[in-house]
């Protein structure tokens, strides 16, 4: 609605100006009122910039929201929608202005003078004809290019970042010709697209000046017999070429907003794949019973985990060992309800995973990962995942119980240290040991831990056996480990094999 | 800044870009000002064949204008990617030369990958640069310049009036534009840079929210940070539209201006008419050149950042005859020391490793092991003596030095290219018996002849899997041949047995081979392992003497047998 108000608007104020100035030029003195539209198009053009700048920024906006929810990609949230300022700025309000604005001028000049409006409505369609003509003929061309394009620019970024390996081998110094080969290529390749996707805006051009000519020669003309008064005359001249402009810069417009449609399809996408799906039941934590679980990540590739059972009672810690590949990850995942059984079921207390409200098992349960993920934030707030409420004793007390206190106080701003992506990085097992005081922190009932000691260095490895035996104490844990010190802890290992069709 | 990053050679190719650009624009002036012309003299109704010259510069200019604007995008283009093209291969060279290897080094590492993509992204943005600041920029100037020349001709005083509203215009409010659009994106970018943050703990941290409840929290969090962005553009959005208004403004009342002053000077109907919608379309023109200021102020850091890379590399090493690296060369270190800022990577480490020797280092990740290769393959730089063949590395070339000592490194990159050339790469003049042996030994013949284009399968540095990938990085350095090969962690992404065998086999080589593995089982045919802890040796040792005491080493072998004993089954104890 305010995009009709707008080009409507924008239609009066054309037509507006090109009758006074038509008048003024003409010998009559309305300056004023001329200033006047003058200063009503600058308006105009603050409330049209205003209007889609701030559409663009609110649906951006909403966009990120439900983005956020899905976990987008990070690029996709940022410079991504970024994409589609040219499509909510230009194109969406363009579309408007080009219905409009074309039919006013013609009403006005059809009132002044009829033969002048017959030329600029047979010359009009011309445009958006043609642009569609040219468009197709050229579209397939260009789009079987565009893909040996984006090879050869991308062999540049390849390059780079494989110079490492090209000069450990001794043909850093030969690539640079092949660097010069493959962008000379990429110049000549571009242009012989360019030469064929600027023939459409080259169409345009030419069929609106022409059409100017074609009606600014015939009005001279007809001035010249006395059929027509210098008045209209130029308004005629005035008025012909505001016309075509905005069907014009509709088709500039539309190929700028390619990439924001492409953008807005992808987010689509995104918004589309089924989100979780949980059920409602809670349960207390009680026996975990697994039953023939087959889990798969892909539908074309071997299950990660195939016919597994296994009981755990509560109170009883289970140990998990067996090679890389076996599915000891994807269990705990099954476990946790982030990885699907597509056949097969786990119990907990006797009730399904899938009919268990998720978020509410989840609360029962301390997982540490194999590599816990550092939040941008506070080490305090890392630790306080799970419990925002926590008092800062209780965090304190977390991370002693954790072994994590020595180093956290040895941070430059102890608790109050900013971690994550802009902040500091710890190393591996001081990262373990924080993931093992967020579980501290927590005190659920159920445990569940991925490998808290692979690869680490002897005194880290020590120190978080130490911690995570001290988290497993007096509570039901399911753990993979493999380390003497943690098995130590388990009341029962269970060996897992590598499914019968390895990779 | 801009000059040195064009390069004098590409000028003239600008400058015909500019000319076509400014031919199109005058057209348009001259199309407008024609028809202004053609219609006030009409009006005094002369004889016809006085408005035949117009007529036809009505028509002429109407085709020109078309004609020249495409042959400007075409130039222009061309220009751009003329510069881009020697950009990119002044920017490869400068890091090539560049004493710092670490950028080259980048292999899928986080923050390192980013660093590259975001030269490689700068490096491109010079494109925009010409197109869309520079050459639009330019051609309003000398559009806007030729019309207050007309003017003046016509009527000195108008032509001055004209000449105010151009430059209020082109140079005034771009320069309004400018200050204003930079303290906007700088608080744009602020904002999506917290974004980017927060947006990235919901989506690398999702398992971790999601376990412990906190999803929502989170979510909010990072929304929080979008409602700030969306300010900042809505900010932005209204400044640029207030500039856009202003040169509507300017534009407009520029010609009522021109026409007041035409009028007061008494002249007549024609010159009035031509001077006003020549007043028109000359300040339409250069009003784009406040959006390519913003642009510039945009595009500036990255075109500093460029210049910054070339200017900072060093010159070509003169090639000096140095020493040889003997054919057969020994490796000996004696307290190296390394480290990456304040991190000691290595702390004191002596190894002697004499010709033929097969060498193993294990440890945990953080204990120094791939930094050790780095030094011994004279990538990294280190304290304390390195020879090879009893020299310094110094003595030789840095290419000989890594002709001898090289292998499977953990930055090694897959290139965009047939397997056959991703292979060929570590010797150019292989024969196709010489890749076929590689390959073989490498476990990737197989999989390779059962590809439908076998070696010219094109492949990537994502898209393998990671074992085909692995093999056929392995595959590359055994081609290399070198008298030392390194390899750090040949077994990744392998299965165990195929791992086993291929390092049992590799171990099995008259050369040197120095290792870097987690895998111990393969490592009884090795002469010496080494362990590595915090950058110190804390045994060393052939596998079955350090498997008989108690230590490190022990503990690690025997945390392996658990974890790989292949009885089949569900076992329980």
């Amino acid at each position: 609605m305010t995009y009709v108000l707008l080009a409507l608007a924008q239609g009066l104020l054309v037509v507006a100006q090109a009758d006074l100035l038509s008048r003024v030029l003409a010998g009559s003195a309305l300056l004023l009122p001329l200033a006047a539209v003058v200063a009503g198009r600058a308006v105009l053009t603050l409330g049209q910039g205003t209007v889609g700048g701030w559409t663009a920024a609110r649906r951006k906006r909403a966009l990120r929201g439900r983005l956020l929810e899905r976990g987008a990609d990070v690029t996709l949230l940022g410079r991504g929608l970024d994409a589609l300022d040219p499509y909510y700025t230009g194109y969406l309000p363009q579309r408007y202005a080009a219905a409009v604005v074309p039919l006013a001028v013609l009403v006005r000049l059809a009132v002044a003078d009829p033969p002048s409006a017959l030329i600029v409505a047979v010359t009009l369609p011309l445009i958006p004809v043609f642009g569609a003509l040219v468009g197709l003929h050229t579209r397939r061309a260009t789009e079987r290019q565009w893909a040996s394009l984006h090879r050869l620019g991308g062999h540049f970024l390849d390059v780079v970042t494989g110079l490492g390996t090209l000069r450990a081998y001794g043909r850093d110094r030969a690539q640079a010709r092949v660097v010069r080969a493959m962008a000379d290529g990429h110049r000549r390749a571009t242009l012989r697209t360019l030469r064929i996707a600027f023939l459409s805006s080259f169409v345009l051009e030419i069929a609106a000046t022409l059409s100017v000519a074609l009606v600014a020669v015939p009005a001279g003309l007809r001035l010249l017999d006395g059929s027509l008064d210098l008045r209209t005359a130029l308004l005629v001249l005035l008025l012909a070429p505001e016309a075509y402009l905005p069907l014009r810069s509709l088709g500039t417009r539309f190929h700028a907003a390619a990439e924001g449609r492409a953008v807005l399809d992808q987010a689509e996408a995104v918004l589309a794949g089924d989100g979780p799906a949980a059920g409602a039941v809670r349960v207390r934590p009680g026996r975990i019973a697994v039953e023939d679980i087959v889990v798969r990540y892909a539908d074309d590739r071997a299950p990660a985990l195939e016919g597994f059972s296994l009981t755990v009672e509560p109170g009883e810690r289970v140990a998990l060992t067996g090679p890389s590949g076996a599915g000891k990850s994807t269990l705990l995942r099954a476990v946790l309800g982030f990885a699907r059984p597509e056949s097969g079921r786990i119990l907990v207390d006797g009730v399904d995973l899938a009919e268990l409200d998720l978020a509410a098992w989840r609360r029962q349960v301390a997982y540490v990962p194999q590599a816990p993920h550092l939040f941008a934030g506070t080490v305090a707030d890392n630790i306080r995942l799970g419990r925002p409420e926590a008092s800062d004793a209780e965090v304190r007390r977390a991370a002693e119980a954790a072994c994590a206190h020595e180093f956290v106080a040895e941070l430059p701003d102890g608790y109050r240290t900013v971690l994550g992506e802009r902040g500091l990085g710890l190393s591996a097992g001081q990262r373990q040991r924080l993931a093992i005081a967020r579980a501290h922190l927590m005190d659920a009932p159920v445990v569940v831990m991925d490998e808290p000691t692979a690869r680490l260095d002897l005194r880290g490895e020590a120190l978080v056996a130490e911690a995570a035996r001290r988290l497993l104490d007096g509570r039901t844990a399911l753990l993979v480990a493999h380390r003497p010190a943690l098995l130590s802890v388990a009341d029962r290992v269970v060996h897992l094999t590598l499914p019968k069709v390895a990779a | 800044m801009i000059a040195r990053v064009i390069g004098r050679r590409h000028m003239a190719a600008l400058a015909w870009a500019v000319a076509a650009g400014v031919g199109g624009e005058l057209s348009a002036v001259g199309l407008t000002a024609c028809a202004a012309w053609l219609i006030a003299r009409a009006g005094q109704q002369p004889p016809l064949s006085a408005l035949a010259l117009a007529i036809v510069g009505v028509r002429a200019f109407a085709l020109f204008r078309g004609g020249l604007r495409y042959v400007e995008r075409l130039t222009g283009h061309d220009a751009a990617l003329r510069v881009l093209a020697d950009l990119r291969v002044r920017t490869y060279d400068a890091l090539r030369r560049s004493a710092d290897p670490s950028l080259g080094a980048v292999g899928a590492g986080g923050r390192d990958a980013d660093l590259v993509q975001r030269m490689v992204a700068d490096v491109e943005s010079v494109q925009d640069l010409l197109l869309r600041c520079l050459l639009p920029a330019m051609v309003s100037w000398a559009v806007g310049l030729a019309a207050v020349v007309l003017s003046v001709v016509l009527l000195p005083a108008a032509g001055a009036v004209l000449a105010a509203g151009i430059v209020l215009a082109g140079a005034a409010l771009p320069a309004v534009a400018a200050l204003a659009s930079r303290a906007g994106a700088r608080r744009v970018a602020a904002a999506r840079s917290d974004l980017a943050v927060r947006g990235l703990d919901v989506a690398r941290g999702a398992t971790d929210l999601a376990a412990f409840g906190a999803t929502e929290r989170f979510v909010t969090r990072a929304e929080e940070a979008a409602a700030r962005l969306e300010r900042a553009e809505r900010r932005s959005a209204a400044v640029e539209a207030t500039m856009n208004a202003l040169g509507t403004a300017v534009q407009g009342l520029t010609a009522l201006a021109v026409l007041w002053v035409a009028r007061r000077h008494g002249a007549d109907a024609v010159p009035v008419t031509v001077l006003t919608l020549t007043a028109l379309v000359a300040v339409e023109a250069v009003v784009p050149v406040a959006d390519a200021a913003r642009r510039f102020v945009e595009l500036r850091p990255a075109a500093r950042r460029v210049t910054a890379l070339l200017a900072s590399a060093p010159p070509e090493p003169a090639v000096a005859r140095r020493a040889r690296v003997p054919a057969r060369p020994g490796i000996e270190l004696a307290g190296v020391r390394a480290a990456y800022g304040r991190a000691v990577a290595l702390d004191g480490v002596d190894l002697r490793v004499p010709f033929g020797r097969k060498v193993a280092i294990v440890g945990a990740s953080g204990a120094g092991k791939s930094t050790l290769l780095g030094v011994l393959a004279g990538e990294t730089r280190a304290r304390g003596a390195v020879l090879l063949g009893g020299a310094p590395l110094d003595a030789y070339d840095a290419a000989d030095v890594r002709a001898a000592v090289r292998g499977l490194t953990q930055d090694a990159h897959v290139f965009t290219a047939s397997i056959r050339a991703n292979l060929a790469l570590a010797r150019p003049d292989a024969s196709a018996a010489d890749l076929e042996a590689a390959a073989r030994r490498a476990g990737l013949l197989g999989w390779i002849r059962s590809l439908p284009d076998a070696w010219d399968t094109p492949v990537a540095n994502d898209g393998l899997s990671g074992g085909q990938r692995q093999r056929l990085l392995l595959a590359r350095a055994l081609l290399a041949d070198p008298p030392v090969l390194l390899l750090d962690e040949p077994a990744e992404g392998l299965d165990l047995p195929a791992a086993d065998r291929l390092v049992t086999d590799v171990l099995g080589d008259e050369r040197t081979v120095v290792l870097v593995t987690h895998r111990l089982a393969p490592l009884k045919a090795a002469d010496e392992i080494v362990v590595l802890d915090r950058g110190r040796i804390l045994q060393r040792g052939p596998h079955d003497a350090l498997a008989a005491v108690r230590g490190p080493y022990r503990d690690l072998w025997e945390a392996e047998r658990l974890h790989t004993d292949h009885s089949v089954g569900v076992k329980t104890w």
